[in-house]
Parts: C-alpha cells; structure tokens; sequence
C-alpha cells in the first residue's frame, strides 16, 4: 500500500522524480555510502512512513542533498542528522531516540518477555506439580452416561 | 436494476444474520433443539444473499455502470476486464462486502461441514458468526454503503489506482480476507467453548482446521502483498513496516502462537486458558488490522477526522466483541483447569516458548504501530516509528524462535532431556555453525546479517530433517525411509511449514545483507557492467498500453561476452488518474535476480537507471509458499478427514 500516498501527492506534477538520482551521488564512495546509510534512517516529511533514500517526492530529495551537503562539509554522521532533526524536527527520525517517554517503547517488548517468562516458569512448575486427575463430578459422571447411552 | 436487488439482498441478508445470532443462542441455552436448527438454514441463506450482493456489485463494474457511485470512483471503460473486478474489492466499500461476503462463506462451511460438532456448540459458533455478521453489515448499510446511485452519471470513471492494477495485488486482499476473516472462526469457537465452560482436546480439534486454514490464506496474501511491493514500488524492497504491513502480521504472528497452543490443548489438555485467549486475541488483532486500515488513524491523526464516522463504528465493533469476549474470559477462565502434567523440558515447554516469542514479538509490533498514535494524544509528540526500529526489536525474537525451533520439535512431549535433543542435532548444529564460518569468510566486511541469517536457515531445515530421521525408527535405511514415508499428514505438514520458515530467513538475510545496487545515467547504445554483468541501452520508445502511455527501454543483459536476457524496464503514465508508475524489469533466477528500472530522461540526453542485484530473493516468497503448502499439507491429515468422513456417512 505504501508509496500510493507519494504517488498520489505528485500525481499534480507531469512526470514523476525517482529516488536517489544519479546527479545527487557523491564522487566520493565512502561519503556517499555513510549518506545512503543514513538516508535510510530519515522519513520523507510528506510520505507515508517512507524514507528519504527511497521517495519520490520533491522534499525528500532536498533532504538527501541537504544530507550530502553536511557531509561534504565535514559533519560527522551524528551532526548532520542532528542538523536535519533541528530544522524537521523529530519527526524524521524513524528509529526513535531512547530518550524520555521513548524508553517505553524500547523497553517494552524485552520487558514484557521476561514478565511472560517468569509467568511461563511459575504455570511450568505448577504443571510439574499438580495433584493427578481429580474424579469424575457428579455433573461428568452424568453426562458420560448420557454420552454411553446415546450410542 | 441489479444493483437495488443488490441492496436488497444485502438488507435481507442483514435480518437473516439477526434472526441467526439471536434463535440458535436462545435455543442453545434453553435446549430447544428446533431454534437451534435454525442456525444453519440461516448460515446458508446468508450466503446466497450476500452472495448476490456481491456478484451485483460485480456486475455493476463489468458493465460500467457509471450510475452507481463506487465504479464512477474506481473504475473506467478502457480498464482491462480483470482490473474492472479486481476493481470491486479495491476500495472501502467493496472490500467490506467481500469481508462480509468471506464471513458468511465462513459460517455456511460450518453449516455444512460441521456435523461432527455437538448440536450447542454449532447452534452457539454460528450465532456467534452471526452476530460479527450484523455488526459487519450494519456499518457497510449505515456508514459505507456500496450500492449508492448518483442522480446524475458521468460519461466515464475516475479509474482505479493504477499501482492496484497489478495481477499480484488483484488477489492479494481476498487471499488476506480469508485470513483475517478465518480467525474469526477460532474466535466464535473460543467465546462458544466459554459460554459452554468446556474447552478439551476434541474442542481444540475442531478449532485447528480452522485457524490453519485461516493462516495459510494469511500467508498467501502477505506474500503476495509483499512481492508485489518488490517488484512494483521499484527498488525492489519487500518489508517496509508499513502499519498497513503490521496490521496483516500481527493476526497471522498471533495466529502462528494459537496454532501451536492448540497442539497442546489437543494432545495433553493444557494451555486452555491461554489457547482461548489467543484465539481471541487473533480475530481481535484482524478488527485491529481492519481499523487501522479503515480509518487512517495511524496514518495521520487528522485522516481520523476525516471520516470519523466510520472509525469510530469499527472501534465500536471492536470495543464490543474484544470487551465482551474478554470480559467472558476474565469470568470463566479459571474454570479451564488444565489436565496434562508435564516436566519443565519438554515438547510442551517448548511449545510455550513458541507462544511468548510470538506473542511479544506481534506486542512489539502492535506497539511499534500505534507509538505515535499514543506520542501524539499522551504527550503531544509528533514522532515516527519506522523500519530501523522494527528490525532492532522485533528481529532479536524471531533469531529466538529459529533457535529454538529445531530443539522443541525434537524433544518428546511430558519429560525429555535438553542434552539428548541437542546430542541429536549435533550434525545440524555443526553444519550451521561451518557454514557460518565460511560464508564470514568469503564476505569480508559485509553485513552480519549474511553468515546469521545461512546459519539459523541450515539449523533449521537440517533440523527439520533430523526430526524426520528419528521418526523413521531403526533398522535398515529401507525400513526407516518406508516409516517417514508413512508419517501422518501432519508431521509432514510440520515440517514442510518449519523448513519454509528456514528458507524465508535465508531470502530475507541474503538479499540485505548482499544486494548491489547502480545508480547512473545511461544514453542509448552504452553499457556499464554491475556484478559479472554487462547491460546495455539498447533504444528507448514510447508505447501505449489499454488505458496507459508507456516509456519502454530495451536493455541488454550479458554475462561473459553471451546475451543472457533483453528485459524491458517501462514507465508508465495512467491519464485518467494522472499517476505515473514503474514498471521494474526483473530477469528472475534462483541464485539472483536482476532487476533494472528506468528512470527520467536527463537533460543531456540520456536516462537516469537504476540496477540491482537481488540475490536469492525469490526464496523469501518460497519460503512463504512453503509454510502455505504445510498448512495444506496438515489439513489432510487423516485425523481431520476422518472428521469430515464421518459427515458424509452420517448425511
């Protein structure tokens, strides 16, 4: 379903843009393979949960410059994107920082692992432990014979 | 004409599904046998209503009936044929009637097939199908009613989305309908069994055809969805963590865990508890799925407001069945004692591992999906949870599950040794931890998602065939190749699904972690060299398609001086819904794809192309194919056509 979004949004321009163009690579690899990296880490503003390495859309090519030009600039890779995230805002990060309320998200599927292995340990040891069949109730016994007459 | 006998046949289905809710519940509680009857009859009929309905709708497409609203909205004259039906579920409206329509198939399977089941439990399934039926068709009538005239019709449509007009993604949604509509089938079973207060291995017998059944159609169409985004979107990416992704993962990861949980309820009469809760949990995350695909919620909080009505009516649906279910559960469940005695290791604990990597990594997922929903009213934090979250902590379970996989299918149910079973798997484990070393070997500085991802694939399907190994028994290799061969359907199916996860790992891990990617521009007559290929722009023409205009490049593809393929990268421009798409060239193989994209045409002359190699790609969708296939494997198993038998004796 994804990219329709995009799509849509350009459907008002003639002719689509496509992702990384060949004018925007950089001569160096080494520098264009930390901002392919990177790029891939950062939301297209517009899009649907797409990042700027593979949108279509106009903004997410700015980004990609803007990235590069960091980049050539001498910027580490923490600095450029903090440089992108000042001006966009933390929206563009899709892996978000472990910072605040955040932690919540991070912590919660580890969190919620050990909870159920200490619940799957207990229900373990108890399985280990039950009492052996009780009899039949008054109510089983009754539907058994039910059942056995039936046939 | 049609389309009101449409509309009416819907309206007369939704009473039918009133009548089926209400009759056979009272019946079974009271013991009337003669309301209880009615259940079935009324399955049946509803599915020759809402079948009409449905082929109505069709018809209205097929012919271009540009009075009713929804085909002016999505379609058009020159659509080709398989487009104009296709047509019928691409959109809100008729993808609720298909749902419906999936629902109802549903309920008359058990109206017919369901004669092994005791006379309440059935009368209480279909009224409990019944009920999800009323609710499903009232909000179709009252919120998205599809059958809608306008007073003054247009000459033409306004065409389908054109990246729908694709043959993968026309049957992508009926495929992940009767997924996601199947688990309600578990779910009726799990909230009739509550109401009964009896949950017991025949119980869970007749909940796994269902659920399997419900899961391998999930797996089909998430396959298909997937591999239509890789060779559709252009780039060739098959995941994107979209939350229209996650809502069909998160029932079809639940749905994984209920299958194996109801093993344990159907061979040692545990997890009972836990197996309903799953089941519910299952159909809850399908309403889940269908909200956040519905409603737009997640996408953006404002798209909500856009149409709030039919948000808040499918919330409502869900408050009403999870919170009724639930409160059931909470209820009863304590009543569900659990029989089977086991020890800490064995075939039973690791089943219950299974059930928690699943269930946290879908509780990952889910909440990954809805974070910035709950960033945004909580806190008032716009942020966004993307791709490189979800593979850093959903990945870490599912390395878990495969680690754990060929382990828990070895080991003997009640009481095993962790020792023996590993003794066993010595020649798997040496095999994965060799090729591991030698794959990091022979990669230098590539991802370490290549040597991992060879490593858990050998582990388990070498697993899976040390498994079979020891079923076969002992004595001569005859012997024992003669005793596979006459293994129960089931274990086949077993391991044909095991060995298909295995493969889809492999795909997964290999394509990221050792694709090569080009990014140049081209003018016709030159040629570059990507990996041990040379390609060539041969000429570059304009076409036009049915209802399309085309830009198709002739590419050459060599390897060592010899022609191997000509692939034709197109781009197309769709007028009426003015949307360009790519149209990706892929030369298919098993060790790699080629895929080559045109780009714009450049200022000085030549165009921009983009070239990937994708190696063992094809194995990701393989794999998914296998994991079907053991799903169909497992549903002839012997023990389900007995059951099914013993329907045709009786009738």
């Amino acid at each position: 379903m994804k990219g329709i979004f995009c799509a849509v949004a350009l459907s008002l321009l003639a002719w689509p843009v496509f992702a990384v163009q060949p004018d925007e690579i950089l001569a160096d690899p080494a520098l264009e393979a930390r901002a392919r990296q990177i790029s891939q880490g950062l939301r297209c503003p517009v899009c649907r949960n797409e990042n700027i390495d593979d949108s279509n859309a106009g903004i997410a090519r700015d980004l990609r410059l803007l990235l590069r030009e960091r980049l050539v600039a001498g910027d580490t890779d923490e600095a450029a994107v903090d440089y992108i995230v000042e001006r966009y805002g933390e929206y563009v990060l899709l892996r978000p920082p472990a910072q605040g309320t955040t932690i919540v998200l991070w912590a919660a599927g580890p969190g919620l692992f050990l909870v159920g292995l200490l619940g799957a340990g207990i229900y373990l040891r108890r399985r280990r432990t039950a009492a052996p069949d009780a009899p039949l109730t008054e109510e089983e016994r009754r539907r058994l014979a039910e059942l056995t007459a039936r046939d | 004409m049609i389309t009101e006998l449409g509309h009416f046949t819907l309206i007369l289905a939704l009473f039918v599904a009133v009548v089926q809710s209400i009759l056979p519940m009272v019946g079974a509680h009271k013991g009337w046998s003669g309301w209880m009857a009615v259940a079935e009859p009324a399955a049946k009929i509803q599915l020759v209503l809402v079948g009409f309905a449905f082929a109505a709708l069709m018809h209205a497409f097929v012919t271009s009936d540009f009075s009713v609203r929804l085909v002016v909205e999505n379609s058009h004259t020159a659509k080709p044929l398989l487009y104009k039906i296709s047509g019928v579920w691409g959109n809100h409206e008729g993808s609720l009637l298909l749902w419906v329509l999936i629902l109802s198939l549903y309920g008359a399977m058990v109206a017919w097939f369901g004669g092994n089941l005791p006379v309440r439990l059935r009368a209480r399934v279909l009224s409990l199908q019944g009920m999800i039926g009323v609710a499903f068709m009232l909000f179709m009538l009252l919120t998205s009613n599809p059958f809608l005239r306008l007073g003054d019709p247009p000459f033409n449509g306004a065409d389908l989305n054109p990246l729908l007009q694709d043959p993968g993604l026309a049957f992508h949604p009926p495929f992940l309908y009767l997924g996601y509509v199947g688990m309600s089938m578990s779910f009726c079973f799990a909230v009739a069994a509550l109401i009964e207060g009896r949950v017991d291995a025949a119980w869970a017998r007749w909940v796994r055809p269902w659920t399997l059944a419900a899961w391998l159609f999930l797996t089909i169409g998430i396959a298909l969805g997937s591999w239509w985004a890789y060779y559709e979107l252009g780039w060739g990416g098959f995941w994107f963590w979209d939350p229209v992704e996650n809502a069909s993962f998160m029932p079809w990861l639940i749905g994984a865990a209920l299958l194996h949980s109801a093993i344990v309820v159907e061979k040692r009469e545990a997890l009972k508890a836990w197996t309903v809760l799953l089941a519910i949990l299952a159909f809850g995350f399908s309403l889940i799925g269908t909200f956040i695909v519905r409603s737009g919620v997640i996408t953006s909080v404002h798209a909500f407001a856009n149409d709030p009505e039919r948000g808040v009516f499918i919330l409502l649906i869900l408050g009403v069945f999870m919170g009724g279910s639930l409160s059931l559960f909470a209820l009863r469940a304590s009543a569900l004692e659990a029989r089977g005695i086991f020890a800490a290791i064995s075939r039973e604990s690791g089943l219950v591992l299974n059930n928690l990597l699943l269930t946290v990594s879908c509780f990952v997922v889910f909440l990954g999906t809805i974070w910035p929903l709950l960033a945004e009213i909580l806190w008032g934090r716009t942020l966004s949870v993307g791709a490189p979250f979800f593979n850093a902590a959903f990945t870490p379970f599912m390395i878990a599950v495969a680690i754990a996989l060929p382990v828990g299918g070895l080991i003997p149910w009640k009481r095993a040794k962790l020792g023996r079973a590993i003794w066993m798997l010595r020649g798997a484990l040496t095999l994965a931890i060799s090729i591991a070393a030698l794959v990091w070997a022979m990669q230098t500085g590539r991802s370490i998602l290549g040597p991992l991802g060879c490593a858990l694939a050998a582990w388990i399907v070498a697993g899976v065939l040390v498994e079979l190994w020891q079923r076969g028994g002992r004595g001569t290799l005859r012997a024992r190749l003669g005793r596979i061969g006459h293994l129960p359907r089931g274990d086949w199916g077993k391991a044909v699904a095991h060995a298909g996860f295995g493969v889809t790992i492999f795909g997964v891990c290999a394509v990221l972690a050792w694709q090569s990617e080009d990014i140049r521009v081209l003018r016709t007559g030159e040629s570059y060299d990507i990996g041990p290929y040379s390609i060539t722009l041969d000429a570059v023409h304009e076409g036009q398609g049915q209802n399309y205009l085309t830009t198709i490049a002739d590419m050459r593809v060599a390897k060592a001086g010899k022609q191997i393929a000509v692939l034709h990268p197109e781009k197309r421009f769709y007028p009426v819904a003015r949307m360009p798409t790519t149209e990706a060239a892929i030369d298919y193989g098993i060790t790699r794809d080629l895929y080559l994209v045109i780009g714009d045409p450049q200022d000085d002359g030549g165009y921009a192309v983009r070239s990937y190699i994708k190696p063992f790609a094809n194995w990701i969708w393989g794999g998914a194919i296998l994991m079907a296939l053991g799903g169909v494997v497992s549903l002839t198993d012997r023990r389900y056509r007995m059951a099914a038998g013993a329907v045709r004796a009786a009738g």
